[in-house]
């Protein structure tokens, strides 16, 4: 992402395109049908994908606008109501209840895969025998679906006789209730979700690692840095940008957590993990409320907005594009 | 033995100890960080493990844990799973739309990359920026919308419902064209010099030189349809329609304690993915590699 912003944001102000790409058609009268037939391949070019994303992306995303300002259960005529639905989230506490769980859900993800990811990235940016299958045993995770990764965890966290909890009794601890305690229910996601997403932030940060030229850290070695000093001092500047993109969509696809939320626990128990998109999944399937639905799926979409837009802003202050 | 037959100087046996201890530090280092590479990796490989063991033991979840080992590994729970459900359908399912996703996607994305990449028009920096940001809208927002123009539509509970808004996707233009960019622009002209237009361009030189992203995006758009997960869950209700994720939700709800047949469809969901992940590991490491590069 960190790219495409990027890289959209260059080409608005410079057209450096290699010179074959630049010819233009020219605008004499005899090669107005060769322009017309250019257009025409143009169009047939784009159109493909562009009817697709006018239909089911962007025409849905202005109606999901419209819907927010109506009262409506998928059945009935929609009734106008202005912004009442906005109003009504904003001063009902459920709606922080629901934001809160989600970032609870993002504190206690984004470290754990961030350090952990970085740990076993630098171990295998090492010379490590078997170094591919160690990475290949690591991404595993990531190809599986989130419903199957509830369904395991659920499985291995299952309080009286899953695996965890039999494994601690061999040492004489009385194991948690896990997802069935609401203490314990978004620790039991965040390990789950973390399991999955570790081999991910492993493969980008090593990609990342890959390309920092060894004689900089050489260079450190010679002037007496330590393995700590080399990697807070050259590793980690060296590695900013691949660290931003991985929190840029940590946190995007954390504000969207879903998926393990619905088959671990469905936002219970009691509501300890009811997260935003739990919440308009209810809003609307089970509720049939589907303006106040599309009125916090907008405001989501407004929050994931805002922050992302934050750290790009907030880039230049510590990310190192050398 | 040896000391006594090569007598050094102290002051060059000191080095050389020095030199053996740094040596042998370096060793026990390395050592112990391939002992804790291999338990980490035991550790991540070990729910997967136990997902296969649990599927192989009947009964499970009853009360008891399995062993580690099953000591009488049965195929009960597949037998079961088959025989009571429409579970080959619903694998059916999940094929055929991975299939199609796929190669609609390989399709629309190509085409449109070929546009961003090679025929520059008024406005394309606009066009291409607009479909960059389709890839920030949550599809959480869409749902609701989409749920009701795919009614109007009359075409909830059906495969078209659950295919079309998955046909095209920003993320896999994005990708296509910046390989293209990498496609020297002087092997266009040298076809176009033989007289080829756009479409034998693209076909004959851009694709063929374009395959290891052809394959990365083809593994991703396959794998995002295979595990997806809340649109199908919305627009698919028939049973005979599902596909494998929501047909396992739902299995967690009917057999709550029956681990055994809940771990049996995780495995026959895994399988395929796994199957094309150890084929075409590189494609796919290298594509999430590249993602995050730059």
């Amino acid at each position: 992402m960190t790219a495409l912003i990027g890289e959209a944001a260059a080409e608005v102000g410079a057209e450096a395109r290699p010179a074959a790409s630049r010819r233009r058609p020219a605008r004499t009268p005899g090669r107005r049908s060769r322009r017309i037939r250019y257009a025409l391949t143009v169009l047939a070019f784009l159109l493909p994908s562009a009817v697709p994303l006018l239909l089911f992306v962007l025409g849905p995303m202005v109606a999901a606008a419209w819907i927010s300002l109506t009262e409506w259960n998928l059945l009935a005529p929609a009734t106008w109501v202005g912004l009442d639905n906005y109003a009504n989230l904003l001063t009902d506490p459920e709606t922080a209840d629901v934001f809160l769980h989600t970032l609870y859900y993002i504190v206690g993800y984004l470290p754990l895969v961030y350090v952990g990811g970085l740990a076993i990235a630098l171990a295998l940016n090492t010379a490590l025998r078997g170094r591919t299958v160690l990475r290949g045993v690591y991404f595993l995770p990531v190809i599986t679906s989130w419903i199957v990764v509830a369904l395991v965890w659920r499985w291995l966290l299952n309080p009286s006789n899953g695996v965890v909890n039999t494994v601690l009794a061999w040492f004489g601890i009385d194991g948690p209730g896990w997802w069935t305690d609401p203490a314990w229910a978004m620790p039991s996601i965040i390990l789950a979700s973390a399991w999955k997403d570790l081999g991910f932030v492993m493969v980008i940060l090593l990609a990342g690692l890959q390309a920092i030229d060894p004689e900089l850290l050489d260079a450190a070695r010679v002037d007496g840095a330590g393995w700590w000093r080399r990697l807070f001092s050259v590793t980690l500047p060296l590695l900013s940008p691949a660290t931003f993109f991985v929190i840029v969509i940590s946190l995007i696809n954390g504000f969207q957590v879903f998926d393990q939320v619905y088959a671990m626990t469905g936002g219970g128990p009691g509501g300890a993990t009811q997260v935003v998109v739990q919440q308009i999944y209810d809003l609307t399937f089970r509720y049939g409320r589907a303006g106040e639905a599309s009125a916090l799926s907008w405001l989501l979409f407004v929050v994931i907005l805002a922050v992302t837009v934050i750290q790009i802003r907030g880039q230049r202050k510590w990310v190192n594009y050398g | 033995m040896a000391e006594t037959t090569f007598a050094p100087t102290t002051a060059r046996a000191g080095g050389i100890r020095r030199r053996t201890d740094a040596a042998r530090a370096a060793l026990t280092r390395s050592v112990l960080l391939h002992v804790v590479m291999i338990l980490g990796a035991l550790a991540m490989f070990f729910p997967f493990y136990w997902t296969v063991v649990t599927s192989l033991t009947p009964g499970s979840g009853l009360g008891s844990t399995p062993s580690l080992i099953p000591a009488d590994a049965s195929l009960e729970a597949y037998q079961r799973l088959f025989a009571d459900l429409p579970f080959a359908r619903v694998v059916g399912n999940s094929l055929l739309l991975a299939t199609v996703t796929t190669l609609a996607q390989l399709f629309t994305s190509a085409t449109a990359a070929y546009a961003f990449s090679r025929l520059p028009f008024r406005g394309r920096t606009v066009v291409f920026g607009i479909y960059l940001a389709t890839m920030m809208i949550p599809l959480q927002v869409l749902v609701v919308p989409l749920f009701a123009e795919l009614r109007a539509w009359g075409l909830v509970d059906t495969y078209l419902g659950a295919l079309l808004p998955t046909l095209a996707a920003a993320f896999g233009v994005f990708l296509l064209r910046q390989a293209m960019n990498q496609v020297p622009f002087e092997l266009d002209e040298a076809a176009a010099l033989d007289g080829a237009g756009h479409f034998r361009i693209f076909w004959t030189v851009i694709l063929p030189n374009i395959r290891p992203a052809l394959a990365t995006l083809a593994v991703f758009a396959f794998m995002g349809s295979w595990n997806s997960f809340l649109w199908p869950l919305v627009v698919l209700r028939s049973p005979e329609l599902q596909t494998l994720p929501v047909a396992l939700a739902g299995l967690q709800g009917q057999y709550t304690t029956q681990w055994d047949i809940v771990m049996a469809g995780s495995v026959v969901s895994i399988l395929p993915m796994l199957a094309i992940y150890l084929f075409a590991q590189k494609y796919v490491i290298q594509g999430v590699a590249n993602t995050g590069l730059k």
